[in-house]
């Protein structure tokens, strides 16, 4: 059994940084996790990388030193950053390596990203006409969500403050002040029913990971916590997506539900045994939507674990325990790794003001365009306690 | 009289009194898709109206000014929120589309929607460049 553990991890700040290249960010992670793994980019076997907006990841190397490593540039939406975990994973799981990293990095400008209709195999009309919005994709799936499951405008609200009141406590998130419900509630609103502050922005940062095979980390006496469960999923027909200018009636399961299965079963654990998750939060509504598509809960019954602070930081099962993407902005090709990075700092017990106590195993799934979801399973020693 | 065409050709069927959404039926199976495709898939389907009738199936109302290619009327500072929804057509399709309606705050999932077509923009010349939209059905044209 070829187990593959993250004895590395970094992180560039997320938010803006002028006067850095999105290049500049993910170097700067690269270092942090190599030096957090006690390695050299020497050592490195592989390298996946991705960026949304900063060119090829593979311009690491003039930088870092030209080793003649494999690296491989992964384009994959939002779900760039689990894309490349994957592949590094199945590279060691496979036994044909023994490190690599994996890193994203971005630097969006500033306001939602506009699409191009003929990159995603789309009509003009469709951009021309004002269709082509991935936050009315937002507002339209969650509208629909809580007309069928009895979600309240407020429970969207409640998910802000978390992000909000977690980001507080996160010296890697870019808003870090509280903002309370009544403001989240009132402020303007961008595509109903989700409000300027149940959005999150595009933003700018870098996150990397250095990935050994459990065997070669024991060998050198690193240590890190295990991926026991490592998926990705695409769209079915039925699935509702973002640039869809339609759908089928009979509905399908969405790539999150499958993505989570197949991760849980590869993990051999259910929900119930996660300690601590990370989900897609690219607006407030998401997140609700994904407890249930994760298994964490059934339809509706976010209304009650919402009011309830099942999900916040000593609850039951905190979820997004850096801010999520709300607090910390939603550099692409970063963001899926970054989710990562904060579960490998909870299972290591470094997450500090806030470390979510005993925690074991963590869930991390990043979600995005055209219809695709990364989930990932990590096993700590369990043996971290929580800051009270 | 200014003229009005079509935003893009095989969209929308402009007929004298009653418009219709253009999608295709594919050969194989008889399964209904929209838009109708283009290039070498359409040779694959059988072009067809669409019900003119359905059911709102979400909505959101878009606040801010699209970027490009977005090309609507006027710009930042005169730009006027509009309605987005699906509308479930039985037993065909569910359809993305502009919604006309006197106030947002009115609709509601599984309203009954009827077709229309839409001025969304208009040429340097002043013709009217047309797209569908769906209008709930109790509500009278304004």
């Amino acid at each position: 059994m070829n187990n593959v553990c993250i004895v590395g991890a970094g992180i560039h700040p997320f938010g803006r940084h002028d006067g850095k290249t999105g290049l500049d960010l993910g170097v700067f992670a690269i270092r942090e996790a190599l030096s957090d793994a006690g390695l050299d980019w020497t050592d490195m076997q592989f390298g996946f990388g991705g960026s949304y907006d900063s060119g090829d990841a593979d311009a690491v190397l003039p930088v870092l030193g030209r080793t003649g490593m494999q690296f491989i540039n992964v384009a994959n939406g939002c779900a760039t950053g689990g894309s490349a975990l994957l592949s590094g994973y199945w590279a060691i799981k496979s036994g044909e390596s023994e490190f690599g990293v994996a890193v994203g990095f971005d630097k969006h400008p500033r306001g939602a990203f506009n699409a191009e209709p003929e990159a995603s195999g789309l009509p003009r009309w469709y951009g021309q006409t004002g269709l082509m919005l991935t936050t009315q994709f937002f507002g339209m799936k969650i509208q629909r969500y809580m007309g069928l499951y009895g979600i309240s405008r407020e429970s969207l609200g409640r998910v802000a403050e978390k992000a909000y009141e977690n980001g507080a406590r996160t010296p890697h998130a870019w808003r870090r002040t509280p903002v309370d419900l009544d403001t989240i509630l009132n402020s303007q609103m961008v595509s109903d029913p989700l409000t300027k502050y149940m959005f999150c922005s595009p933003a700018e940062g870098g996150t990397a990971l250095i990935l050994a095979s459990e065997r070669k980390a024991r060998e050198l006496g690193l240590s890190g916590p295990t991926l026991r469960g490592v998926a990705l999923r695409t769209r079915l027909n039925g699935s509702f997506e973002v640039f869809s200018p339609s759908l089928e009636i009979r509905r399908d399961p969405s790539p999150t539900v499958l993505a989570a299965k197949a991760a849980y079963e590869m993990a051999g654990v259910g929900p119930a045994d996660i300690d601590v998750a990370q989900l897609q939060d690219t607006e407030s509504g998401a997140e609700i939507m994904h407890m249930a598509e994760n298994g964490f809960c059934a339809d509706g019954d976010q209304e009650h674990l919402l009011r309830d602070g099942a999900t916040k930081l000593g609850g039951k099962l905190p979820v997004n325990t850096d801010g999520g993407c709300l607090a910390c902005g939603e550099p692409i090709g970063a963001s899926g790794l970054r989710q990562v990075y904060e579960n490998v700092q909870q299972l290591r017990g470094r997450a500090q003001q806030r470390q979510v106590e005993g925690a074991r195993l963590a869930y991390s799934q990043v979600y995005g365009a055209p219809g695709l979801s990364a989930v990932t399973i990590l096993e700590g020693s369990g043996a971290t306690r929580g800051v009270r | 009289m200014p003229s009005s065409k079509p935003v893009a050709p095989g969209l929308i069927r402009m007929k004298d009194s009653e418009a219709a959404l253009l999608g295709g039926r594919r050969l194989s199976d008889g399964k209904i898709v929209f838009p109708m495709p283009s290039g070498p898939e359409a040779l694959l389907h059988k072009e067809i109206e669409l019900a003119r009738e359905g059911s709102l199936w979400s909505f959101t109302v878009q606040r801010f000014r699209p970027k490009p290619p977005f090309d609507g009327d006027g710009d930042d500072s005169s730009f006027v929120p509009y309605a987005v929804g699906y509308v479930e057509l039985p037993g065909q399709i569910i359809v993305e589309s502009r919604i006309e309606v006197s106030d947002p705050v009115h609709l509601r999932i599984g309203m009954p929607m009827r077709l229309v077509l839409e001025a969304y923009r208009h040429d340097s010349d002043g013709a009217a460049v047309m797209t569908y939209a769906f209008r709930p059905a109790n509500e009278e044209r304004l």
